[in-house]
């Protein structure tokens, strides 16, 4: 049940998205945010759709385990959904019924909206399913090198990330195997008023937190025994470099954004 | 006699129409009686530990009965949480399950849930401390102040004190010291002469097995592989290590010597070979 959480996890593969610079991945991902956040029509939208779909198919992720990854965050879209469906006033009414009243607006608004809350997820979830917590924070590292001149601890952030990265998995486990274990000792976590199973999940949470603070501790003795100082002269095994297959992404990356701002003008 | 449990036709399918899919059990049957003494030995993912989370309903089964006291546990929603209290389960490192503020409060999440009256509660509390041997103060400190061996058996509390019926145990010496596990499997035998409970115990020492069990179920690649008194299990002894498993020492000295052309028979157990080395020398000593 909670294993099937893929949410922020790695499928190694060695497709051509694989083996991108994971800044160029994080670049491109922020475009395409961009660009689906100005896109206005149905042009606009199913072309942003054909170029996720294409990276998808380009990546060998299989898509089940996309799907699979979206579903903690069903009820926020049933939400979004429903809210725009409802309270957009716009156009010629569809349904009118009682109080509800559904109109032509309302339902294209919706519809765009769960759209893009979809494809926000997937790009995220390609650059997290694609890219190795290792490389990421690299990349991340990287991009975000300027900031070291204002004193922002880029080094230390970045340390923090791949680290919340590479235990979410492990984390998940443990709290899996801990439901377990009170369940056996009759805890019931389905039943009862919301009360109840708040006070239900204590004994779950209060041995996973101390298992994450032992968990810390041992990580951080076993750093330092292999004399980890933080950034400060740390040298690099793998340096980034950019390739042709990275120039090729940036010019797809420009080339959609000014379609997506032309369609835009034209406002499709 | 009625057995206590019983697993038919079991089969168990991980992750079911995924690329993970995996089965991790495969028609086990087996049928365990009160007050039996039963070790279950087996090779890491032999499916061990899927099946013992079987026994008191975590998992359902994909096919096939788990019958406690003739009774299907899924047949019935109230038969299932029933199970959860009359089969208790012990994970391995049940410490890390520790929350309450004090020992005392730990031990009786699992009464309380069972939903006994407040003395009741008490009582049971202190007897299953009594079992695995906390004292009275140390009831009332926090579980976390104590030592490893101490949490360990303070965990183990936490199930004897739901008075299960059937006691299973995965691994419960595993990481403690030689005195820790004498202590735990002491109070593991206390318990089940006490309360005529059956014991299932997950081990992956064969002296341990060997010493305590009446019985000892085999897991091999999902399947129940052998079924049978650790005496006649390790007569086995190719087709164990063949199994990623292993025979007791002292069994293996024995068969040794008798390759060396020494009449022995075979043993399982220290006692079991001190005897039998007696004999010998009291046979020598006559000619």
């Amino acid at each position: 049940m909670l294993k099937d959480i893929t949410l922020g996890q790695y499928f190694p593969g060695n497709s051509v998205i694989h083996r991108l610079d994971p800044r160029t991945k994080l670049i491109m991902l922020v475009v395409y945010i961009v660009a689906l956040f100005m896109a206005k029509g149905i042009l606009s939208y199913g072309m942003l759709l054909v170029l996720l779909v294409a990276v998808i198919k380009v990546s060998t992720i299989p898509p089940k385990s996309i799907v699979k990854g979206m579903k903690p965050l069903v009820m926020i879209l049933v939400f979004t959904g429903v809210l725009n469906l409802f309270f957009t006033q716009e156009g010629p009414v569809l349904v009118d019924f009682w109080v509800i009243t559904i109109t032509l607006g309302g339902l294209t608004r919706a519809f765009f909206m769960v759209l893009r809350i979809l494809m926000l997820i997937t790009c995220t979830f390609l650059l997290t399913y694609t890219t190795s917590p290792i490389s990421l924070t690299d990349g991340l590292e990287s991009l975000m090198n300027p900031l070291k001149k204002i004193g922002v601890p880029v080094h230390e952030l970045s340390m923090m990330m791949c680290i919340a990265l590479r235990f979410i998995p492990t984390l998940i486990e443990e709290t899996d195997k801990i439901m377990c274990a009170q369940k056996a000792r009759g805890a019931d976590f389905e039943n009862g008023s919301l009360i109840d199973r708040a006070k239900a999940l204590i004994p779950i949470l209060v041995p996973l937190f101390i298992g994450a603070f032992r968990r810390a501790d041992e990580l951080a003795t076993a750093m330092e025994c292999r004399c980890y100082q933080g950034g400060e002269g740390r040298t690099k095994m793998k340096l980034l470099h950019y390739h042709r297959n990275d120039l090729t992404a940036f010019g797809i990356g420009a080339l959609m954004i000014v379609a997506v701002a032309v369609l835009g003008s034209f406002g499709l | 006699m009625e057995p206590i449990l019983e697993v038919k036709n079991l089969n168990y399918i991980y992750s079911i129409g995924t690329p993970f899919e995996h089965q991790a059990l495969d028609n086990v049957s087996f049928a365990v009686n009160r007050g039996e003494f039963i070790g279950i030995i087996g090779h890491t993912g032999s499916g061990k530990s899927t099946l013992m989370q079987q026994l008191n309903g975590l998992l359902k089964p994909t096919s096939g009965q788990v019958l406690l006291d003739g009774q299907d546990i899924w047949s019935d929603k109230k038969l299932t949480r029933q199970a959860r209290f009359r089969v208790g389960l012990v994970f391995q490192y049940p410490e890390y399950q520790l929350f309450e503020e004090t020992v005392y409060r730990d031990i009786a999440f699992g009464p309380k849930n069972m939903g006994l009256k407040e003395d009741e509660i008490d009582r049971r509390v202190r007897e299953a401390a009594g079992f695995v041997g906390l004292t009275e103060n140390q009831l009332q400190v926090s579980p976390f102040d104590l030592s490893g061996g101490q949490k360990r058996r303070v965990a183990i509390a936490g199930v004897i004190a739901m008075e299960p019926e059937v006691l299973i145990l995965d691994e419960p010496t595993a990481g403690l010291d030689p005195i820790g596990r004498a202590e735990i499997l002491g109070n593991i035998e206390s318990y089940r002469k006490a309360k005529n409970a059956t014991i299932m115990m997950v081990s992956h020492s064969m002296e341990d097995v060997a010493r305590l069990t009446d019985r000892l179920l085999v897991m091999n690649g999902s399947h129940l592989a052998m079924d049978a008194t650790p005496a006649e299990v390790f007569t086995h002894a190719e087709e164990l290590v063949e199994m990623g498993l292993n025979i007791p020492q002292v069994t293996q000295v024995f068969l040794e010597l008798r390759k060396m052309g020494v009449e022995v028979p075979n043993v399982y157990t220290i006692g079991q070979a001190v005897d039998a080395l007696k004999a010998i020398r009291g046979g020598a000593a006559k000619c």
